[in-house]
């Protein structure tokens, strides 16, 4: 074959270039087969079809020939470009489709083979415990205040209805900081404090939900750590009652806890609050049926609550008289210590990654 | 407060329903911690005395035991070894029940048939002990004749079935630390008529007032004093029943006199005290200010010291320390007791004692309860007192008194007529407005006067109509002196029409939203981000030793708890740094220390006047996964300053405390105030905690959390995209090693101007090529223009200006 011939020979006439025509496309169909990679295919159809190629050669001798016989060798010309074009497509797939298989197969992984190499962190279970209590209140139209941990005797105790040697000091166990008169400033031992801070301020009328570390001289037990974290609840407005108490305790409770768990008041006594109850609520283990955690009774405790005691209006200097409200408090430990089961409250302050992974 | 169910009975006609007893105490408030029923599995239980005990063939832990029932002989297999013939036992008959609810039936160990069990103290719910079983007598021939065989256990033991309920008492309810006021309380809840009667007394001559004195010389500490003196005392043990009654309710009996005494203080709530009238020098009494330094040898043994603080605080005279202590002293002026907290050993009640003088008396509760909490001395009698005693019930306790040891006593006592009293002022009831409207409105409900008035009278409140104006007027009954307001008598309404009556309702703020507040989403924004970043959050104590600040470099004087529960836990936490430390270092001796740790908390300083300390919230988080270090502790404050969109922000190297020397750096904003620090920890810092692993390098960062919250954000305004293409800049200079990254990269960015995309930090190379003392910086700009494409010479000149800067401020050379 002549392929790379680039000059034209004359008077091969109409036979002779049909004959030929045959060769090149004879030879171009072999070369196409032979090619084995998407590559050498595309050296190939230049080789064949390009401007180089024996069949652009013949085209340029065409224009020489006579009108019939150039129609005629003309026709034929463009059947085996096309027929060629149509050998390089099919070979085209073929080829790729394969190499693609050759490809995909050298690339194989096992997923399963991959562990993270950067783990996500957790948050402690209190923290995610107190945002989504306070995400309850939230929905509820409560805002979230927070208060100091250090505080003085007055906003801990004697604003709260609790003078000097009153009996009721001795539901806490105070620890005391070295910091002006002895036994004036200390560590809080509620989040109550916080009522009286959000009173003062003011704005009435209050529906706010306080959060916050809280610090008891008690030893740590399963059912105690020395210090915790309390969520306490203030609302002050025109008309509140203690039937709003109650109703407001309960949607909480079901909203937080679930919609077979309820609540229920049992008269208690807090120095703040009058009348003043204790909240319990439908055991969680048994939602109710009687269990060991319950003592068989269906209802465990969870907090305190009442309606605003009149002197603590007239320490922060709010007219009892005109306004009226409620506070409530209970435990984020208990909480969670409730929904996970947690067996000893101390885990939570040991800080073992294999506890705190687990939410 | 311990009440026994058949005690409550003498008060009103209870009946035995101890669910609906339990929930109703309850509902009012007193709250039930504890039922105990006695005797209760005890029907199948019998007295029998072991005839033969024998051997099991093959069994080396059971004997064969013979017993008479009474009624014939029976063979009960037992594990037991600790009795032996002749003894008398409690016998389990087949088909008992016991207490726990184990039920006995007939059964076969080791071929032998074993009908019933004998049982131990611990499974016939009489005592703690399951050592063996219950020896009930040594010496069958010597027994008793309640001890023959075949009588049921409850009979041969005096056990009557009752129920014992376990109260607790709130503080604002005195009237509750006994049994009668327990009684009145659940009487009116279930609507049964209560009976308290005042004794009626035989007396006889001569009167009290002839035998005894009384002088009250502190009127502030004590309002009202009684004595009264009886003749003829023989000082025996209580009977039985008395003993009993004791004994459930807690209180040990000792003899008839003082039982007496215990027995009216859990009764009506009112303690008394008995003297041996014969060891009272002048054979009288009075109460006064101890003389500060006085001594006495109290009832339980121990002297202690009055009027004066034995430990004074550090640089105060004794003298200074001058308390108010109530004293009772015989008319010699001889202390013979604490006033409301417990009598002196020398005048107490002794075989010999044949005339005792019983006093009763109504004290200062605050006076009380300061003297209680001083000697650390908490008596039955102080607890009444500090909450408030009735100081009318103060005659009847005194003629119960008198009335009781006569029914246990024989003819020879007799009961001086008359009582002798000193009271310092009259008493006044409290008499309270009640305005109806007032109660519906804090509680909700709409109750009617009457219907008030019918929940107060019963529990002794009387209540009468004003004068038109629809108040009520509320009379307190005595033995109720925690009522004193208003509010105290709608909260007794409310207990007595019950919590559950009222209906509930829930209030819906109007003009105001509920949120949670910018610093408290962006601090959970920040605890997101550092988890994110695979660091779990810590949860360390706010106490620490006082070395665990030297550890970390801190020597200022941290905030000290006065009260600490150990010397560990005796200061206030300055850094989240040494919690985090033990945390890292709990779980590296559990092979566990390839992690990330974080904490949100407060940290406290002394005020510089020392006055109330100050606190701030700060964010630590600790870096310990292999191949942490410095690096990842900054990249992670980076990650937390864009997150948080703070703009001026950076870190000036620096020698910080706790962190290593050349690795850490201070984080500061825009006008170089001090956010927090940034490093690694200084590798002695961690010798110091015995860190278990010595290679590893630990990162750390701690910031004031309310500090880098309020430092300046970059602009919220978005900013547009170029849609032209951007040209990069890329520069290598040469720098020594004394100039930050960051300065040459201020030049650059300064330099740069408006057309910067962005810049990068890319490559840091030291070694082959490069001056020691010095590295270099390769910096890629990315440039781009919104209106237009960059031309080359705009983009030569721009890298013309960007090198002369660089060298001239930072002498940093291009390296080429």
């Amino acid at each position: 074959m002549i392929m790379e011939n680039s000059t034209v020979e004359r008077s091969r006439g109409k036979d002779g270039l049909l004959d030929e025509l045959s060769q090149v496309e004879e030879e171009a169909s072999r070369a196409i087969a032979r090619a084995t990679s998407s590559k050498a295919l595309a050296e190939a159809a230049t080789l064949v079809l390009g401007k180089r190629s024996a069949l652009s050669a013949i085209h340029r001798e065409v224009a020489s020939l006579e009108p019939e016989e150039r129609k005629e060798v003309g026709q034929r010309l463009n059947e085996v470009r096309e027929r060629l074009d149509e050998l390089v497509t099919q070979k085209r797939e073929v080829l790729s489709a394969r190499e693609r298989e050759e490809q995909i197969e050298a690339e194989r992984m096992d997923l399963t083979e991959i562990t993270p190499s950067l783990l996500r962190g957790h948050l402690h279970l209190v923290t995610l415990t107190q945002m989504e209590l306070e995400d309850v209140f939230v929905g509820m139209g409560y805002q979230v205040a927070e208060g100091p941990e250090v505080e003085t005797d007055w906003y801990n105790f004697e604003a709260l209805n609790m003078p000097p040697d009153h009996p009721a000091r001795g539901m806490w166990d105070t620890f005391y900081l070295d910091a002006g008169e002895p036994e004036s400033v200390l560590l809080r031992t509620h989040t109550s404090p916080v009522q009286i801070r959000l009173m003062l301020e003011g704005r009435l009328p209050i529906y706010a939900v306080a959060p916050g570390k809280c610090y008891r001289r008690d030893t740590a037990d399963a059912r105690h750590i020395p210090v915790f974290h309390q969520i306490e609840g203030l609302v002050v407005d025109e008309g509140i009652t203690f039937g709003d108490l109650a109703g407001t305790i309960e949607t909480f409770t079901t909203a937080y806890f679930g919609p077979q768990i309820h609540s229920r008041l049992r008269p208690s006594y807090f120095p703040f609050t009058e009348p003043s109850a204790e909240f319990e609520i439908t055991c969680t283990i048994c939602t109710g049926r009687g269990c060991r955690t319950c003592s068989d009774t269906g209802w465990v405790e969870l907090g305190g609550c009442g309606m605003v005691d009149p002197a603590v209006f007239s320490a922060v200097g709010i007219d009892s008289e005109r306004w009226s409200g409620f506070a409530f408090g209970f435990g984020i430990e208990r909480c969670a210590q409730m929904r996970h089961q947690i067996a000893d409250l101390r885990a939570l302050i040991e800080n073992d990654i294999r506890f705190l992974e687990q939410f | 407060m311990r009440v026994p169910l058949s005690w409550l009975k003498d008060f009103a006609p209870f009946n035995d329903d101890v669910t609906l007893l339990t929930d109703t105490l309850n509902d009012l408030g007193l709250v039930v911690e504890g039922v105990e029923k006695l005797g209760e599995g005890l029907e199948d239980v019998v007295v029998a005395t072991v005839l033969e005990i024998h051997p099991i063939k093959g069994a080396d832990k059971i004997r064969r035991v013979l017993v008479d029932t009474g009624s014939g002989s029976q063979e009960v297999v037992c594990g037991a070894w600790n009795f032996e013939t002749g003894d008398v036992v409690p016998l389990a008959k087949v088909g008992a029940r016991l207490p726990g609810g184990f039920e006995i039936s007939s059964r076969k160990l080791k071929g032998v048939v074993s009908n019933g069990m004998l049982c131990s103290g611990k499974e016939l719910g009489l005592s703690e002990d399951a050592s063996g079983i219950m020896v009930l007598s040594k010496d069958s021939t010597a027994r008793e004749s309640r001890m023959v065989p075949g009588t049921p256990l409850r009979e041969a033991l005096g056990i009557e079935k009752d129920v014992v309920f376990d109260i607790s008492v709130d503080v604002n309810r005195p009237d509750a630390l006994s049994i009668s006021g327990i009684a009145r309380d659940l009487a009116a809840k279930l609507h049964l008529p209560f009976t308290l009667e005042f004794p009626q007394l035989h007396e006889s001559l001569p009167s009290s007032i002839e035998l005894t004195t009384l002088d009250l010389q502190a009127p502030d500490l004590c309002d009202r004093i009684l004595t009264k003196v009886l003749i003829g005392v023989r000082v025996a043990p209580s009977p039985q029943w008395m003993a009993r009654r004791l004994l459930l309710a807690g209180m040990r009996p000792i003899n008839n006199v003082v039982d007496v005494s215990n027995y009216v203080m859990l009764e009506l709530g009112q303690p008394t005290h008995p003297y041996d009238l014969d060891l009272l020098g002048g054979g009288g009494l009075q109460v006064r200010r101890a003389h500060p330094g006085e001594k006495l040898r109290t009832l339980d043994g121990v002297e202690r010291t009055l009027g004066r603080v034995d430990h004074p605080r550090l640089g105060e005279k004794p003298e200074s320390r001058v308390v108010d202590d109530c004293v009772i002293a015989d008319a010699t002026g001889r202390v013979v007791g604490i006033g409301g907290l417990m009598g002196g050993a020398d005048t107490e009640i002794s075989p010999s004692t044949s005339r005792v003088l019983i006093e009763a008396a109504h004290f200062a509760p605050m006076a009380i309860a300061r003297t209680a909490k001083r000697l650390g001395l908490r008596t039955e009698a102080s607890v009444r007192f500090e909450r408030g005693c009735d100081p009318e019930g103060i005659d009847r306790a005194v003629a119960r008194f008198c009335s009781l040891l006569a029914s246990i006593s024989g003819p020879e006592l007799v009961i001086a007529a008359g009582v002798v009293e000193r009271r310092s002022r009259p008493l006044e009831p409290t008499v309270l407005s009640l305005r109806p409207a007032r109660v519906n409105a804090i509680l909700g409900t709409s109750l009617t006067s009457v219907d008030m008035a019918s929940l107060l009278e019963p529990i002794g409140f009387q209540v009468s109509e004003a004068d038109g104006d629809g108040q009520l007027q509320v009379t307190v009954p005595t033995f109720r002196p925690d009522c004193t307001r208003e509010i105290d008598v709608i909260e007794e309404i409310a207990r007595h029409l019950g919590y559950e009556n009222i209906q509930r309702t829930r209030p819906v703020p109007k003009s105001s939203i509920g949120r949670i507040s910018s610093y408290q989403r962006e601090r959970r924004k920040a605890r997101e981000v550092l988890s994110g970043l695979g660091a779990s959050e810590a949860w360390t104590s706010s106490f620490l030793a006082p070395e665990d600040h030297l550890a970390v470099g801190l020597e200022k004087d941290a905030v000290r708890v006065s009260n600490p529960m150990t010397r560990d836990e005796s200061v206030l936490r300055m850094s989240l740094l040494p919690g985090l430390l033990r945390a890292l270092r709990y779980n590296l001796t559990r092979r566990l220390g390839s992690i990330r740790l974080f904490e949100v908390g407060n940290v406290f300083f002394p005020a510089p006047d020392g006055s109330i300390p100050l606190e701030r919230e700060q964010l630590a988080a600790l870096f310990s996964k292999d191949g942490d270090g410095a690096r990842a502790a900054v990249e992670a404050t980076l990650v937390l300053i864009e997150a948080l969109g703070l703009e001026g922000v950076s870190l000036v190297a620096d020698q910080l405390p706790g962190m290593h020397p050349t690795r850490g750096a201070r984080i500061v904003d825009a006008r170089g105030a001090r956010l927090g620090v940034v490093g690694e920890v200084d590798p002695m810092v961690l010798s110091r905690f015995d860190m278990p692993i010595k290679e590893r390098r630990i990162g750390f960062f701690e910031v004031d959390l309310a500090a880098l919250l309020s430092t300046e954000r970059r602009t919220r305004l978005a900013r547009e995209v170029s849609r032209f293409p951007s040209t990069d800049i890329d520069l290598a200079f040469v720098v020594n090693e004394d100039i930050p990254a960051a300065t040459v990269g201020a030049v650059l960015r300064r330099e740069a101007g408006e057309l910067l995309e962005s810049i990068e930090l890319f490559d840091v190379y030291r070694g082959v090529g490069i001056r020691p003392g010095s590295r270099s910086l390769t910096f890629r700009l990315r440039f781009a223009a919104n209106d237009r494409t960059l031309t080359d010479s705009e983009v030569a000149a721009l890298r013309q200006r960007l090198i002369a800067k660089t060298e001239a401020e930072v002498g940093a050379q291009l390296r080429s």
